[in-house]
């Protein structure tokens, strides 16, 4: 039982003390780092991300990969600017149909994989680029916007993004939503299967399991996810822009993997996925507090990443000897 | 005679270029061990997979307690009271012993019960005798723990007919006989069990029946108490020729040394020093975990030494990886050949010329008619049964799978192999087979090295014996000296 609890701990408290590493750093070498205004930046740049990452946790552990929530997040968010905007439906309604369209390309995505047996890469990313094109179909590629804090139907602002205090809400959502998740890949028969196809998918057809029943689900998971996430992309931005937003899924596939989730299937956990998508938005904000440009920051994500990975190749090896040893 | 379980008639399966199951019948009665024997390839997996809904077959019927049955999935056949240890283990690395075992009967609900699924395998575990933590994750398992843990597995669904394919491959022999107490037990509560194995002396001993398939074929039914194993093996392959015992030779002189080991240590090997002569074959003797296999995986470089010196004619050589190993002219089969023999995705052509591909390649064009033609001639000499040289290896069955690794290693022409339970899962004709090719190697000027767990093996092939016990070495007896008693003795004794 400790042993089991120090081997898949590990990575985690490495992810966690890199986190404070990087905290302390941009503490002391960036500008004002440290101030409320910052940790709030911090926060509400956690937020989206946050979702998509959260879901898409549940796809790579069935040893898949869903390349499409990022487009699905923005074509969610465009065809809710679309009913909010021309159709006229009350934001509540539209919110709604934000979170069911994104649950219903995830069902697609499980559909393509499952029944019709397309790889996930592919199945995803061909949805990943029907989802961005339809984006702008359904909106003659205009613009979309979402009320302000001062428009009317401003209340939506202030719950999902931030009270007129200035307390990020975002972040409550956010955590609502890891525990919601966490239950159900830690508690549930739904996670346990979910790990058990990333490990031996075969094994499990072989021991009379609906595998495409729960492989499915875990695309939909994903997808409500990126439905979610759309409602909190357009709480922060409030102007959605067809056709932006490319590479929201790498940034999200990457916290996944700094939280030490292997894309090869079996292994991983929302806890660290969580502490990745802190990671990022730390470091993000962190370069922006030193002055330096966007850039850098995809330059740096993109080191921590190889470093993750880096560090998970050498521990499985590590363990693998102790493993024949004894 | 107690009743009728199970009985299966006319079942037809074709495979893409493979007939594989002919208008075959087989039945089981309450209560009864039935043995299902048959050369590599003959059949017995796919009729079995037949029955567990894994594969549908092209025609034919079954009957389970009198009901026509048909079973689409894996999961109908459960639910009809039907389980089935695999031929290959299938566990998911990742999850721990028990969440292994109880997967897809976790709890009623949604939620999952840690608890209770840990108690059920802990009592399970208590019942075969297995001294393992049920938290355990199984990918930290040893193949021989991990059979016991899908043998558990089957044992945990109350089945009313549970299949054994080749389960005894991978166990030690405490644990075989942990198995046949249990199977014996199961006999007794009315089970009806189907046991699968190429190991004759185990199915004189544990069945009640034993059929024989060939070629897809359903050649006949025997008792097994009153049949002999001559007679089984005959209906199985027809007669073969065993190879002759090792003469003493009258020649006293030695030919050269051409490994020489010395003082080689790590972890689970301590100090062992040996030489192993031209054209000579060394038996590597112990029980299982003697470190025997570790050994071999110094020589061959694939593991971490502590101490120790390799000399190759007489010259010191630095192995450190298995690539120099190649270079330096040393092969090694590998005893989990599944896991790090085989490229299952690809052609058996394709694999046999992989090491040497180099030598198929003329302006850096792979030329697939060479290839062709070396694989075919290594399929004939080995007997590998394929419908073509393009055949996908994971198409194959077990045994021929791993004749594919041997075909492999031969064809790479190291001058010294390292054979590391070269005829596990491998039929009795199939084996006389590579005893003769071992041996024309040897003859020929190679010098073998052999690990077996199977002592008649050692006695019929080796020339000489190093005993291993706990990672130490015991002693190393000369051809007058090979006899199973002495192996046994020094084997045991520390
Ligand atoms: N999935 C598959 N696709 C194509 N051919 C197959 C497949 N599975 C088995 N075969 C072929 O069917 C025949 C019977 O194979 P099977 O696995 O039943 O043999 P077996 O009697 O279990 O042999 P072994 O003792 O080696 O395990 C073989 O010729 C094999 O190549
Ligand atoms: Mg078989």
């Amino acid at each position: 039982m400790l042993k089991s609890i120090r081997n898949s701990g590990t990575h985690k408290m490495l992810a966690f003390a890199a986190l404070i590493v990087i905290y302390i750093f941009f503490a002391i070498a960036g500008n004002n780092f440290t101030s409320v205004s910052t940790t709030l930046n911090i926060l509400a740049s956690s937020y989206y991300v946050g979702f998509l990452a959260l879901g898409v946790t549940f796809v790579i552990i069935t040893g898949g990969i869903d390349l499409s929530i990022g487009a699905v997040m923005m074509c969610s968010a465009l065809v809710g600017g679309q009913l909010y905007r021309n159709v006229g439906l009350p934001i509540w309604a539209v919110l709604i149909a934000m979170i069911a369209f994104g649950t219903l390309i995830g069902w697609v995505n499980g559909l393509l994989v499952t029944k019709l047996k397309l790889p996930p890469f592919i199945a995803t990313l061909g949805m990943m680029m029907v989802s961005l094109g339809l984006g702008s179909i359904i909106t003659g590629t205009s613009t979309k916007n979402f009320p302000t804090i001062l428009e009317p139907d401003g209340w939506f602002s202030r719950v999902f993004f931030r009270t007129e205090s200035g307390f990020p809400m975002g972040v409550v959502y956010l955590i609502i939503f890891f525990i919601f998740t966490f239950i159900i890949l830690n508690k549930t028969k739904i996670g346990r299967y979910i790990y058990a196809i990333g490990s031996n998918e075969e094994a499990v057809r072989l021991s009379g399991i609906k595998v495409n029943v729960w492989k499915g689900l875990a695309f939909v998971i994903s997808g409500f996810a990126a439905g979610l996430g759309s409602i909190f992309y357009a709480a922060t931005y409030t102007v959605i822009i067809p056709n932006t937003g490319n590479g929201i899924e790498l940034q999200a596939i990457a916290a996944v993997v700094i939280g030490g989730t292997s894309l090869s299937g079996g292994k991983g956990s929302l806890t660290g996925t969580m502490i990745g998508v802190f990671i990022m938005s730390i470091l993000k904000n962190g370069l922006i507090s030193m002055n330096l440009p966007a850039p850098f920051q995809t330059f740096f994500t993109g080191i921590v990443v190889l470093g993750a990975v880096l560090i998970d190749v050498y521990r499985n090896k590590k363990a693998n000897k102790v493993k024949k040893l004894s | 005679m107690s009743e009728l379980l199970l009985n299966m008639e006319g079942v037809e399966k074709y495979f893409p270029g493979v007939h594989a199951l002919k208008k075959c019948c087989f039945d089981l009665r309450k209560g009864e061990v039935h043995a299902l024997v048959g050369e590599n390839g003959a059949g017995k997996s796919t009729l079995m997979k037949v029955l567990t809904g894994i594969f549908i077959p092209e025609s034919g019927q079954i009957t389970l307690e009198s009901k026509c049955v048909n079973f689409k999935s894996p999961r109908q056949a459960q639910l009809a009271g039907i389980s089935i240890v695999h031929q290959e283990l299938n566990l998911m690395n990742h999850l721990t012993a028990a969440q292994n075992i109880f997967i897809g009967r976790e709890s009623d609900g949604l939620f999952l019960n840690e608890k209770s699924i840990n108690d059920k395998t802990l009592e399970l575990f208590k019942k075969l005798n297995i001294k393992l933590d049920p938290e355990e994750k199984v990918g930290n398992l040893s193949v021989s723990h991990q059979q016991m843990i899908e043998i558990a597995k089957a044992i945990s669904y109350d089945a009313k007919i549970i299949i054994f394919d080749e389960p005894t491959a991978t166990l030690t022999d405490v644990e075989i006989e942990e198995l046949f107490k249990i199977m014996n037990e199961l006999k007794s509560q009315g089970v009806g069990m189907v046991y699968i194995s190429h190991r004759m002396d185990e199915i004189k001993k544990i069945s009640d029946r034993v059929t024989v398939l060939r070629d897809g074929e359903y050649i006949g039914t025997e008792d097994s108490a009153k049949v002999k194993i001559d007679d089984i093996i005959h209906m199985m392959v027809g007669r073969i020729t065993y190879e002759e015992h090792k003469k003493i030779s009258d020649n006293k002189e030695k030919p050269p040394v051409v490994l020489k080991v010395e003082n080689m240590s790590s972890k689970d090997v301590n100090n062992v020093s040996f030489e192993l002569h031209k054209g000579e074959i060394l038996g590597f003797a112990g029980l299982i975990g003697a470190g025997r296999t570790e050994l071999a995986r110094l020589i061959f470089g694939a593991d971490k030494k502590t101490t120790g010196e390799i000399y190759l004619d007489g010259k010191k050589v630095n192995v450190k990886s298995p690539h120099d190993a190649v270079r330096l002219g040393i092969g090694y089969l590998s005893e989990d050949r599944k896991r790090y023999g085989l490229s299952l995705g690809m052609s058996v052509a394709n694999n046999i010329v992989m090491p040497n591909l180099d030598e198929y390649i003329t302006a850096g064009i792979i030329s697939e008619k060479k290839i062709k033609k070396i694989a075919s001639e290594y399929v004939d000499k080995i007997n590998i049964k394929t419908p073509s040289v393009g055949q996908l290896v994971k198409n194959l069955s077990g045994g021929n799978q791993q004749k594919v690794i041997i075909a492999k290693w031969l064809l790479k022409n190291s001058d010294i192999l390292i054979f590391d339970e070269p005829t596990r899962g491998i039929d009795v004709g199939a084996k006389s087979e590579i005893y003769k090719i071992i041996n024309k190697l040897a003859k020929s000027g190679k010098s073998i090295i052999i690990i077996s767990s199977e002592l008649p093996e050692l006695l019929r092939m080796s020339d000489r014996v190093l005993v291993m016990c706990e990672g130490t070495h015991t002693a190393t007896l000369e051809l007058d000296q090979i006899n199973q008693n002495t192996i046994m003795k020094y084997a045991t004794q520390h």
